[in-house]
């Protein structure tokens, strides 16, 4: 019996029990952020004091008037980010499932990098994340804080738990950086970075919903 | 060949029985990166036309462009289409309950009406 072999746990199904175990976890994480989702949908209008997201507030104590706080140029940036993240995470995990092959020219061998492509993936991960520590910190200068109203509660769980998630696929994904760049990926360790790629292609997708739900819809 | 890469080649054999994942390749990887730039940018052009946002077609295209972007990811990206289905069940079962479980929220809050009564 090979080493491969005695390292792959296949199930009655003849799958690998950790991809049913990430796609079950993935289907749980559904659950948990649909909740979320819920709980902000019913609770942004029921603020009894702003700022509000899509509309200015005045304090009727002080005058002063809050403008719609949503910064929708930066979040559209972060969410193309995001979206670019999981194009690098996708070639990532095609470069280590082809590690070996021939590479014939310049394109297949940048394309068979999976170190710049996990890479450009952490990167891009990050820069995500310093777009959301760029808008909760003008949110909290402009006066929103998790305590401020509704509105504010809701949202900074919402996407403080999904910045939570993205923070974890960076170290995630930075430690499988570090195990190829330490002793090289090939088509033996493809199963692991699939799931990781499971995972942040996941998070990516909630972002997608939470873009749509949160940010654009009125 | 030496251990290592034996090891390997048996080892991506496996990878692909066991997982039934063929999935597809940069050919179709940056057509679906490109998908999913335009349809964001659709978005956030139409949340700029104050005329489109006043009107009824503003919440379902909104709706129906995220729903496709959600899907052509899970599809293509998280190679769901070219996986086993039994993966497919573990995230779509969840995912219509947990959808069901929202609009069951929204109508129980009041943010959805159903006839003249609500």
């Amino acid at each position: 019996m090979s080493t491969a072999t005695v390292s792959h746990h296949y199930s009655s199904t003849g799958l690998d029990n950790r991809k049913i175990a990430i796609w079950a976890f993935i289907g749980s994480e559904c659950m948990l952020f649909v909740s979320l989702i819920s709980t902000y949908l019913i609770y942004k209008d029921r603020s009894v004091v702003g700022p509000y997201p899509h509309t200015p507030w005045t304090d009727p104590s002080t005058g002063h008037v809050y403008h719609a706080i949503l910064n929708i140029p930066v979040t559209s940036a972060s969410t193309f980010i995001l979206l670019m993240s999981s194009l690098a995470m996708v070639l990532a995990l095609s470069a280590v499932e082809n590690k070996g092959k021939p590479q014939r020219n310049l394109g297949e061998r940048i394309l068979g990098n999976s170190k710049l492509w996990l890479f450009m993936t952490a990167l891009l991960g990050l820069g995500f994340l310093g777009c959301q520590a760029y808008e909760f910190t003008s949110f909290v200068n402009e006066g929103l804080t998790i305590k401020t109203n509704l509105f504010g509660s809701t949202f900074f769980t919402l996407t403080g738990f999904h910045g939570a998630h993205v923070t974890a696929g960076v170290i995630w994904i930075l430690s499988m950086l570090f195990i190829d760049i330490k002793r090289g990926l090939g088509p033996s360790d493809a199963l692991n970075v699939d799931i990781m790629a499971l995972y942040w292609h996941f998070v990516d997708v909630v972002w997608v919903a939470i873009f749509t739900l949160v940010y654009l819809i009125r | 060949m030496d251990h290592s890469n034996e090891a390997d080649v048996v080892a991506a054999d496996e990878h692909g029985a066991g997982s039934e994942h063929t999935g597809p390749g940069w050919s179709v990887y940056w057509k679906v990166a490109v998908v999913l730039t335009l349809i964001t940018i659709g978005e956030v052009w139409v949340y700029y036309i104050p005329a489109f946002v006043a009107s009824r077609l503003f919440l379902p295209t909104l709706l129906t462009m995220s729903a496709v972007k959600f899907v052509i990811v899970v599809m293509f990206y998280m190679h769901l289409k070219y996986d086993h289905k039994l993966f497919r069940t573990l995230f779509t079962g969840p995912l219509i309950v947990a959808t069901a479980t929202l609009f069951a929220l929204l109508f129980l809050f009041g943010h959805l009406r159903l006839g003249h009564g609500g």
